[in-house]
């Protein structure tokens, strides 16, 4: 079985670190073959050849159920050998440093390694010490989750047709959220306009540097937007500390049908997910008829499919494991 | 090649007369800048000036037009000793210090027990005469066990030999034990030397708080944690008319601050560390942890507002804040790693960059670490007048070099200026006359 993807552009980088790191071209070759994927992952027979031999390794240092089976099913469906590497309980938590994981691993010569952890930048120094092997960033602290904002252009682009001059909403934690600052990368990249809504103690400082309106209205910020994407409140983060609490939040901040009338008739609700229904988003919103929350999930596999392929084609010994033909 | 002097081990040194021929004597007490010989006999200044009578036995030290100035005095160092031996010695750190053209070092509290308690003042003197190479001169700890709650014994550690006392690393946070320590020191004349930073208002920051934060991801310290315990600090000093010296300043707003508080007729001290005159936020690039540290580095706009207080003479003092720490605390995800960076061997070289540029003098800048330091700390040297201790520095001000990590000679290598090029190389430390450092071209 070859890749429905197999012409397109080689991806010129390494590792997948994060969307700061690409060119919208580079964004626009992924967002293409991961759309080819989304197009043959609805039709039956999903096993593929392209990963076959090769070592895909999930390693999480933050606990998420989404994102790594995401991952895990689209190195299943490439034909990678994928394991989880359970972190939580591991080694790590006895002490043992980044820095030796990565040398642990490195001697188990994985192929690809997705990476999560709770610092910043920890994924990047995790990059600079393994050998041969392509690490793609599934979440570093609040810095990025660039398979996170690809798989949300990819999913408003087959709605939408375009990202190019669209009016995109980004509503809630913008501080803490990797997930914001990937999607104002890749979407200010792809010439969308982004509002960034949300109270003063969750937005970083000086963000309308990153080419963003601020807003402290979400009325004002939703109005005539072609997207709206809600950024989940951690549970932490709503009982005094940044916000007074959750009833507060959702009273000026949450997302229901009156206020998302605000936003184009045809506007989509995204949702990184999991979410909190009635804190950031109304249950009525999050399964009406504007949500593509579930096309997320299913682009998610996807484009993870894509990223996986691209890196892996960049491999040292790419060419000799690969037969022709194959 | 570097070729260090052997510790003395308590024995006194009686080196041969030397003589320094033909150098560029820049003498920051005085100001001035001329060309001359200088002569070193019995470890003191004996002669400067233009016709210096040369004794039969003097060694003589061509010196082809290179600086020759006092040593310098770094006011703020991390030495390791006692308890973290594994991060620095005291031989190890006056090593780095004799390559930097330090002299003398003014030793942090900071140590595992820390410095609180006049036989650890002790323990430290006797420790450095028998394995260091340069002077070393303790800074107590402010309060018992730098907890923050409880005045030391101020006057007994005076006597002991502290040179000043300081909060540490972190700032005195309870106010009335502030204005107490200000009031109870002034009795005695000892300086009370604060870290400038609210730790509420830094909460969990981990670089400035700005646009490079944000996209990085990082929790961001901002200016005011500064300048809200720096501006009490000076309401303090006004109140209680005690020595008070801000260790170390990193904002454009804080040297506004301290310069503010002069003009109202407040007579305070502050300090900056060679980091914050040299490099800012930027400089951390993809998370380098080596440049992470306390307080953190700031805007472009904050380091130039820095240099121009040291120029305009509202920081008094430049600090290497040389503070050792090892591979294993230093590379580990950014927020997680610890702080901290060394610096006495790189701080002369780096501090050049600042005459180079052309935004300060050779006098002034050596005089923010040598006869400034010798003054607030009431140490002698800071000055080539003749009778003075033979504590010098000869460099070269214009030969340039890279600087390595691996061959810099402190025992941790977390150096904010690794490949760094550097314009500026010592060639001689002299400590009382004699020579503790010397450069060989290899």
């Amino acid at each position: 079985m070859t890749s429905p993807a197999a012409d397109f552009a080689p991806f010129p980088k390494t590792h997948l670190l994060g969307i700061s790191d690409l060119s919208p071209l580079d964004i626009e070759n992924l967002l293409d073959r991961a759309n080819a994927w989304a197009d043959r992952n609805a039709l039956p027979d999903n096993k593929h050849a392209i990963l076959r031999g090769r070592t895909h390794i999930n390693l999480f240092f933050e606990a998420s159920t989404r994102t790594q089976s995401s991952f895990e099913i689209a190195g299943k469906r490439l034909g990678a050998d994928v394991m989880n590497m359970s972190v939580a309980s591991s080694s790590v938590k006895k002490g043992e440093t980044l820095l030796d994981t990565a040398v642990t691993l490195n001697a188990m010569r994985p192929d690809l390694l997705v990476v999560r952890h709770h610092g910043s930048g920890a994924v990047e120094l995790l990059a600079r010490k393994v050998a041969n092997c392509a690490v793609i960033n599934a979440g570093d602290g609040s810095h990025e989750h660039p398979t996170q904002a690809l798989l949300d252009a990819l999913t408003i682009r087959r709605h939408k047709g375009r990202i190019q001059g669209l009016r995109v909403a980004i509503c809630g934690d913008i501080s803490h959220s990797r997930v914001a600052r990937s999607n104002i990368l890749s979407l200010t990249a792809l010439g969308a306009e982004v509002h960034v809504i949300g109270p003063a103690t969750l937005m970083p400082p000086s963000i309308e540097r990153m080419g963003v309106k601020v807003f402290r209205s979400i009325d004002e910020g939703l109005e005539g937007c072609d997207v709206v994407m809600m950024l989940r409140l951690q549970r932490e983060r709503m009982a005094g500390a940044y916000v007074p609490s959750s009833r507060e939040f959702f009273h000026y901040y949450g997302l229901d049908a009156k206020r998302l009338a605000r936003a184009k008739p045809d506007a989509l609700v995204m949702h990184p997910g999991p979410m909190n229904r009635g804190v950031e988003i109304d249950s009525a919103v999050a399964d009406g008829e504007h949500s593509v929350i579930r096309d997320q999930v299913e682009m998610g596999v996807a484009v993870r499919m894509a990223v996986l392929e691209a890196l892996a084609e960049n491999l040292d010994h790419a060419k000799d494991n690969r037969k022709p033909g194959e | 090649m570097k070729n260090f002097a052997e510790p003395l081990l308590g024995q006194r040194a009686n080196p041969k007369p030397l003589l320094f021929r033909g150098a560029r004597l820049v003498d920051p007490s005085a100001g001035t800048e001329t060309p001359g010989d200088l002569l070193v006999s019995g470890g003191k200044i004996a002669a400067s000036g233009s016709s210096v009578t040369t004794p039969a036995d003097a060694e003589i030290i061509d010196c082809n037009g290179a600086v020759l100035a006092p040593g310098l005095i770094d006011m703020q160092a991390h030495a390791g000793e006692p308890g973290l031996e594994h991060l620095e010695t005291l031989a190890s750190a006056s090593m780095a210090a004799a390559a930097g053209g330090v002299t003398t070092i003014a030793c942090m509290p900071c140590t595992n027990p820390p410095i609180d308690d006049p036989a650890l003042v002790d323990f430290l003197l006797r420790r450095a005469r028998d394995t260091a190479i340069v002077n070393v001169v303790p800074i107590a700890a402010a309060t018992r066990g730098l907890a923050g709650s409880e005045m030391t014994e101020i006057g007994l550690l005076k006597e002991a030999g502290a040179v000043a006392v300081s909060s540490g690393r972190e700032a005195i946070s309870n106010a009335g034990l502030m204005r107490r320590l200000l009031t109870y020191a002034r009795d005695f004349g000892v300086m009370v030397i604060n870290a400038v930073e609210d730790k509420e208002l830094a909460g969990g920051g981990v670089m400035n708080e700005s646009e490079a934060a944000t996209r990085l991801g990082l929790a961001g310290i901002p200016v005011a944690a500064e300048t809200v315990m720096l501006d009490r600090d000076l309401r303090l000093a006004a109140l209680t008319g005690g020595r008070y010296h801000a260790g170390q300043i990193s904002a454009a707003e804080s040297a506004e601050a301290v310069r503010a508080a002069r003009k109202r007729g407040v007579s305070v001290t502050c300090g900056v560390a060679i980091a914050h005159l040299t490099l800012n936020e930027y400089d951390i690039g993809a998370y380098r942890t080596f440049l992470k540290m306390h307080p953190p580095l700031r805007s472009e706009d904050d380091r130039q507002a820095l240099v121009a207080a040291l120029a305009d003479g509202t920081i008094d003092v430049i600090v290497s804040n040389h503070d050792p720490q090892d591979v294993d605390t230093k590379r580990q995800p950014f927020a997680e790693a610890s702080d901290g960076a060394i610096g006495l061997e790189t701080l002369l070289p780096a501090a050049l960059r600042l005459y180079h540029s052309g935004d300060i003098t050779l006098p002034a800048l050596l005089a923010a670490m040598s006869s400034r330091p010798a003054k607030l700390l009431g140490l002698p040297g800071g000055t080539l007048e003749t009778g003075n201790p033979a504590d010098l520095v000869l460099f070269d001000p214009d030969a340039p070099w890279i600087v390595e990590a691996g061959s810099l000679s402190s025992k941790s290598k977390n150096t904010p200026y690794e490949d760094a090029r550097m314009q500026g190389r010592i060639l001689r430390t002299i400590v009382a006359g004699r020579t503790v450092y010397e450069y060989a071209p290899a």
